[in-house]
């Protein structure tokens, strides 16, 4: 099939060839017939477009893109104090920011302060209740120790004397034993105090 | 017959003949697309002009984007001296990037596909970029045709050459421009014609060609006006700044 196209192809060169050899000889182009009338009408043509575009049409357009450009940059101008203005006020922000943190860090300082002070207080009021106390018991501890002797002797002369009658079916002089006991206790004392 | 591809360049008078003294200037085809072209400009830039919104919508956004392109096109080929003539490249780039464009519709016509019509175009800007150049430079424009740093010797060989270039400027333009239209719709018609006398068989692959074609020279169209303006700018900026 390609080969009867291209058979085709060149046979159609031929016919084309031939015809037109055959017609008016050659191209349209060359034919001065009508060269005058396509000069005038280019001129008439061509000139008009160039005074219309030059005097009306351009300036317009020329003046709709100067005009956006200007406004283009004015616009950018007005985002460009606007973005200004508001890195101010961040900078400002920032400072507040800054500012009552500190204040914070200051008020929780001065919290903690007089929660440590308050604690030393109680501490302290306590300590002096607890050696008072301590005091008060020492004393009755010493008082209970002098007491508690005396009551010593007393009982043991009274076991004493009660041993005796058990053993020996006599009562003895309670002066007697009372003074051989106050004699004992001292011997122990004295022996406790040479070991 | 309707098959021959170069019939879609023939122009025809529309209307009455008009004569003024002895030259036939009467209203044709070609003149029609031109009027066409024209018109079509103005309104799609007119409406873009027109609204002033700061978001600019599809049509504003089109004036404004071609209105940029040439300018950056220009500032940055010729420099800002080049600004004065903006308004002359930009009716220039515009009115072939129509007509090229328009000749991409089927049945119409392609006004940039005349030699006349481009190098019309060519010799008028080669013409007003010369007598800038010597307005500018007075003498010294002449300047252009001998480059800095060539040796003694080759001097006399390197300006004849220079001014051979220089004056084959207008050629070489208005060539370009036409000789890329005329082949292109060519081509196109040339396949479009296989497709019908292949048939159902065999012209799906000359009608893919035509699509892709189609596209290729919707390239061309744009991209041969861009270079007939960067061209035009170039010159220019022989003529403003001579450094060469």
């Amino acid at each position: 099939m390609l080969k009867k196209i291209i058979i085709k192809f060149l046979f159609s060169f031929v016919l084309i060839t031939k015809v037109q050899s055959a017609e008016s000889g050659g191209m349209p182009q060359l034919n001065p017939e009508f060269w005058i009338s396509q000069i005038v009408w280019l001129v008439i043509t061509f000139g008009a477009l160039y005074i219309i575009l030059s005097k009306v049409i351009l300036p317009k357009i020329s003046d709709n893109l100067e005009s956006r450009r200007s406004q283009i940059l004015e616009n950018i101008e007005i985002a460009e104090k606007q973005r200004e203005e508001s890195e101010d006020k961040i900078k400002e922000f920032d400072k507040i920011i800054l500012n009552s943190k500190l204040e914070a860090k200051n008020l929780f300082n001065a919290a903690r302060q007089k929660v440590l002070d308050d604690i030393d207080k109680k501490r302290s009021e306590l300590e002096k209740n607890l050696e008072e106390e301590i005091e008060i018991a020492e004393k009755e501890i010493q008082n209970l120790n002098k007491s508690s002797a005396e009551n010593i002797k007393k009982i043991a002369t009274e076991t004493s004397l009660g041993l005796i009658k058990q053993l020996i079916g006599e009562e003895m002089n309670k002066e007697n034993i009372s003074s051989i006991v106050n004699d004992l206790t001292n011997n122990s004392k004295e022996n406790r105090k040479n070991v | 017959m309707a098959a021959n591809p170069m019939n879609q360049f023939n122009v025809y008078r529309i209307g009455p003949e008009i004569k003024l003294g002895n030259v036939d200037i009467s209203f044709t085809n070609a003149s029609l697309f031109m009027v066409i072209s024209t018109i079509a400009i103005l309104i799609v830039l007119n409406l873009g002009a027109k609204k002033k919104s700061l978001i600019p919508d599809k049509v504003q956004l089109l004036a404004e984007l071609s209105y940029s392109f040439v300018s950056k096109m220009i500032s940055d080929t010729a420099g800002t001296k080049a600004k004065p003539y903006f308004s002359f490249i930009f009716s220039l780039f515009m009115f072939v990037l129509f007509c090229n464009m328009f000749g991409m519709i089927p049945y119409s016509f392609t006004v940039t596909s005349h030699i006349i019509v481009t190098f019309v175009l060519a010799a008028f800007i080669f013409i007003g970029v010369t007598i800038i150049g010597f307005i500018k430079h007075g003498l010294g424009y002449l300047k252009l045709f001998v480059p800095s740093g060539v040796p003694m010797v080759l001097l006399p060989l390197i300006v004849v050459i220079e001014i051979i270039s220089y004056l084959s400027r207008p050629i070489s333009l208005s060539v370009r421009l036409f000789a890329n239209m005329m082949a292109g719709h060519t081509m196109m018609k040339v396949f479009g014609g296989f497709v019908v006398s292949l048939g159902i068989v065999g012209g799906w692959l000359p009608l893919s060609f035509s699509v892709a074609l189609t596209g290729l020279e919707i390239l061309v169209a744009f991209l041969q006006a861009y270079v007939f303006a960067i061209l035009t700018c170039i010159y220019l900026n022989d003529a403003l700044n001579l450094h060469h």
